[in-house]
């Protein structure tokens, strides 16, 4: 799969993204200006994590306006895949491409620490190569990882399989002290309705090898190249 | 004619700007006239103790600044040090106390910010930052507040610019009750035949100003850090500058990428005194003049004067001399980034600074003597007074080892900081190979190399009050032994000279004795100074903070993948490394177990570091040890409950050698010591006896519990809850 990385002005996870894909797919994805228009023959786009714009006036929504936005709604539309991490999943719901958006976290604190995710399906490409209900950890690094949608949207991404990954302990099981930043319903990622498009706080291109710290992220990035 | 807020330049003025009346006349003579009332900024400014080091120069010449390995030592933006595959690594600890007391979260944020300039000005991408932090007594409400808008002032800047935080220290006393430490370690990557360095070059070459737009920020905040606090320090406020990292992120980048074109001829962060000192400097280290027109310099707010420009502290700018036919391809980059650029002067054949500012000359002074002039004082001091050997048999032991434990891994000295550090992105990069926590030293690998660096921040402050000189020694020697814990080859630190003032001979001669104390450690372990700061002047209504020169060391690991930590795997043999008289003065033990903060703190021998150093590195390079310690606050009980904790696995301990006191065995802190996990004690044993290396098989690492020799059993999860508790029940309990 032809992979890119769309950079905003203030992202700093773009080179730790850059680094899983490569080590999965063996090649370097290509680095998209923000002002860019044009995504060529990407098959996917990932916007990293960072502080797009600073972060200023809310996570993601000036990001949400840049020019390359046009480009990255067209691949959606098209069914290209999309990988949105921390926030760049704060920009993909801002970007109207998923629903809900992120709040502060409920401890008000940034946080930073190894969490706990379990995967609800492995029958998309982003999944396949977990095991459904099967945890694995990843690195969370925010200060707005809130998930939070109305009532109707969290029960119709519950019903329709949308929700990716939920927050939860190392045994697998959903637990308040499991859900760190209080999203609803433990919600860590969820798909777009094709479930061609994903967007995740924790960052799982940050445990893609053991000297880091472990390999649990490895399998998402290895799906994505084989796919 | 006076323009408004301006006033006469006088005696009066130059005292209210910091200057005294010998540094006022100076001024005069090399003038040769009254200055106006923006030379006499200039001067104040450039002559304050923050930017001359007018106290501390004398002393800091003592230090040892060469080794093979080091590139560019003190003198620079940021030391340089060749680490092999033609890289170097770029580092510096600077403080921001003053700014961090009187404004927690901007006087911390823009402190990490000052001190990623300081590194990427010299071409080198910032791979990761520490903190050595020092607070007042938990209960006064005061601290609270500092130590919350700190961390997150720390965490706000470092989080968004996107370089990981991954290591420091945090000590409390209330002699830091009105005036934290806040110091801030950068440790960069470049190219070592790319390394960009300050002297400007080139006359007619055009002075370029790049980042964020000047405002009123800032003014005289170099004078304002070269005063002691008064109960007023609340007024200063506006003296504090305002941080954003989001321009300091894209500072970052553009810099870079200009930096990997041949535009650039001299660059320089405005730090402390703005434009002032980057321009003065800079023509100064090229032995040039420089012209500069202030009507080009962005600005955030109107009706600026001159003063106000030259002065302002606002942050994320930089000054480059370009080479001119690079000007417009270096505008481009900057504007790509969304960034100002303004051509604001040229280099001349002057030999001065001057300043323009709407068609006026509002300065015009001689570079060479405002920079050779610049006041240089030898103060008298005066010698710390010797402290008693205390006799641990003396001290009686009313808590037993298990009690004098959970006390100890609670106390605020000791216990976890996971709350602090869960607030820093420690992994963005995907480098990190050792996060806070997990080793001695944090490790961080070198993006497509085998190779990795050790970093630490150390100082025991306690120690240095008791005894300057063995204080300084014993930071020095602390920090190469963090780094040699994890396998490193230590290569050299960079020091942060925390201290009152320097006018009174007690200070002095406690600046004196740690230089002192500092420049035989780095000799004897050729681990040379190659940057440093100075703060003086840290004491509020009079009352100076524990004499803290923190040290910032750095080593390099060939092989990353050798790095050890300090959690403890099971069914391994615990072995001690050094010897134990059991050196309770000064201890942690005596301070939080009998109250007492008295006798000498304990000896450090040079030679003896050295040797257990290596000997311990070369068995960690050769896998023969799977976890290692240095034992230093609290001694070896609590370092062992330390590994137990990290490792989630109990020990059962030995009996302790029958001439020492059980508690000052376990509690002592007695220097040159390691803890060692092995898979068998008896080859190391045998290796050591060879050597001559002091070596005791102390315990057994499995189970749940850490048994000790005197029956005491406490489970691993215990003494974890009770070394978590602290942080999170005071600030958000």
């Amino acid at each position: 799969m032809k992979a890119g990385i769309v950079v905003f002005p203030g992202i700093n996870r773009e080179r730790d993204m850059a680094i899983a894909l490569k080590n999965s797919s063996g090649h370097a994805p290509r680095m998209i200006w923000h002002k860019e228009t044009d995504l060529g023959d990407l098959d996917l786009v990932v916007l990293p994590g960072g502080f797009a714009f600073g972060d200023y006036l809310r996570c993601g929504a000036m990001a949400a306006h840049s020019p390359v936005m046009r480009a990255v709604h067209d691949h959606a539309s098209r069914g290209g895949y999309i990988l949105g991490v921390c926030n760049g999943f704060q920009i993909l719901t801002e970007a109207d491409l998923l629903p809900g958006a992120l709040l502060r976290n409920a401890s008000l604190r940034f946080l930073s620490m190894d969490c706990h995710l379990r995967v609800e399906r492995r029958d998309t490409v982003f999944t396949s190569r977990f095991q459904t209900g099967t945890t694995f950890r990843a690195v969370m690094a925010h200060g707005d990882g809130n998930y939070f949608a109305d009532g109707a949207t969290l029960d119709r991404l519950e019903q329709e399989g949308l929700v990716a990954f939920r927050y939860v302990n190392s045994a697998g099981n959903i637990e308040p002290e499991a859900n760190l930043n209080g999203s609803a319903r433990s919600i860590a990622g969820i798909f777009s309705p094709n479930r061609r498009v994903l967007g995740l706080m924790p960052h799982p291109e940050d445990l893609v090898d053991p000297l880091m710290g472990g390999t649990d992220g490895k399998p998402l990035f290895d799906a994505l190249a084989a796919a | 004619m006076t323009k408004p807020l301006e006033r006469d330049v006088n005696q009066q003025l130059a005292s209210e700007f910091g200057l005294s009346a010998e540094e006022y006349a100076r001024v005069l003579a090399i003038m040769g006239r009254t200055p106006s009332f923006t030379e006499l900024g200039v001067f104040s400014v450039m002559w304050s103790e923050h930017c001359s080091y007018k106290s501390s120069r004398v002393w800091l010449k003592q230090l040892p600044t060469k080794q093979p390995w080091v590139i560019h030592g003190p003198g620079e933006n940021a030391g340089v040090v060749d680490i092999g595959d033609g890289l170097a690594a770029i580092f510096k600890m600077e403080s921001h106390n003053h700014p961090s007391f009187i404004e927690p979260y901007q006087g911390a944020a823009t402190g990490v910010g000052g001190i990623l300039r300081d590194v990427f000005t010299m071409g080198a991408r910032p791979i990761a930052n520490l903190n050595a932090l020092r607070f007042g007594n938990p209960n006064n409400p005061v601290t609270k507040r500092v130590v919350d808008g700190v961390v997150r002032g720390i965490g706000g800047y470092g989080n968004c610019v996107g370089v990981p935080t991954v290591g420091g220290e945090i000590n409390f006393h209330p002699a830091y009750d009105g005036n934290p430490l806040v110091n801030a370690m950068t440790v960069g990557i470049a190219r070592k035949d790319k390394i960009f360095l300050s002297a400007a070059a080139g006359i007619g070459n055009p002075v370029v100003y790049v980042g964020s737009k000047t405002g009123r920020d800032g003014i005289h905040g170099a004078t304002m850090a070269s005063t002691g606090f008064a109960a007023d320090s609340e007024e200063k406020r506006p003296t504090v500058q305002v941080g954003d990292p989001f321009t300091e992120k894209l500072l970052i980048e553009a810099c870079l990428e200009l930096m990997a074109t041949d535009a650039i001829v001299a660059i320089q962060d405005m730090g402390a005194a703005g434009l002032t000192s980057s321009s003065v400097e800079m023509a100064g280290k090229g032995g040039v003049g420089i012209a500069l027109n202030l009507d080009n310099v962005p600005a955030r707010e109107t009706g600026m004067s001159a003063y106000e420009f030259m002065l302002s502290e606002s942050q994320e700018r930089m000054l480059m001399v370009l080479r001119p036919d690079r000007q417009e391809m270096a505008r481009g980059i900057f504007e790509k980034w969304d960034l100002d650029f303004a051509v604001i002067g040229e280099l001349t054949d002057t030999g001065r600074l001057t300043v323009m500012h709407n068609g006026t000359l509002e300065a015009d002074i001689p570079l060479a003597p405002l920079n050779d002039q610049a006041p240089l004082y030898t103060r008298p001091t005066i010698d710390t007074p010797k402290r008693e050997k205390l006799n641990p048999a003396r001290i009686e032991d009313r808590m037993g080892l298990t009690g004098a434990l959970k006390v100890l891994v609670a106390c605020p000295d000791l216990c976890s900081r996971a709350w602090v550090w869960d607030q820093y992105d420690s992994t963005v990069g995907g480098m990190t190979v050792k996060r806070p926590g997990a080793a001695d030293a944090a490790v961080v690998k070198l993006e497509g190399l085998a190779r990795g660096l050790a970093l630490t921040t150390d100082c025991t402050p306690r120690y240095c009050l008791a005894d300057p000189e063995l204080g300084g020694a014993q930071a020095v020697v602390e920090a190469w032994r963090n780094l040699t814990a994890v396998g490193a080859r230590p290569l050299a630190i960079t020091d942060n000279m925390n201290f009152g003032n320097p006018e009174k001979p007690e200070i002095m001669g406690q600046f004196a004795a740690a230089i002192r104390g500092m420049a035989a450690a780095c000799e004897a372990l050729a681990f040379p100074v190659v940057s440093g700061n100075v703060s003086l002047y840290n004491e509020t209504e009079g009352r100076a903070i524990l004499p803290t020169p923190a040290i910032g060391g750095l080593g390099v690991l060939d092989d990353v993948t050798k790095a050890v930590g300090l959690a403890l795997p099971p069914w391994l043999d615990l072995v001690l490394i050094g010897s134990t008289q059991g050196w309770l003065g000064q201890s942690l033990w005596l301070r939080e177990i009998a109250g007492r903060e008295d006798g000498s703190p304990p000896p450090v021998d040079l030679a003896v570091e050295r040797a257990n150093g290596d000997f311990v590195r070369t068995r960690i390079l050769d896998g023969t040890i799977r976890a290692c310690h240095d034992v230093s606050d609290g001694g070896v009980l609590v370092a062992i409950a330390e590994m137990a904790m990290a490792g989630g696995v109990g020990v059962r301990l030995s009996t302790h050698p029958r001439d020492v006191p059980g508690h000052a065995f376990w509690f002592g802190e007695d220097q040159a010591r390691y803890l060692i996990a092995v898979p068998d004690s008896a080859s190391v044993l045998r290796a050591a006896e060879t050597a001559g290396i002091p070596a005791t098989r102390i315990g057994t690492s499995g189970g749940k519990d850490l048994t000790l020799p005197d029956g005491g059993t406490i489970s691993v999860d215990e003494l974890r809850a009770l070394h978590e508790r602290f942080f999170p029940a005071w600030m958000d309990g």
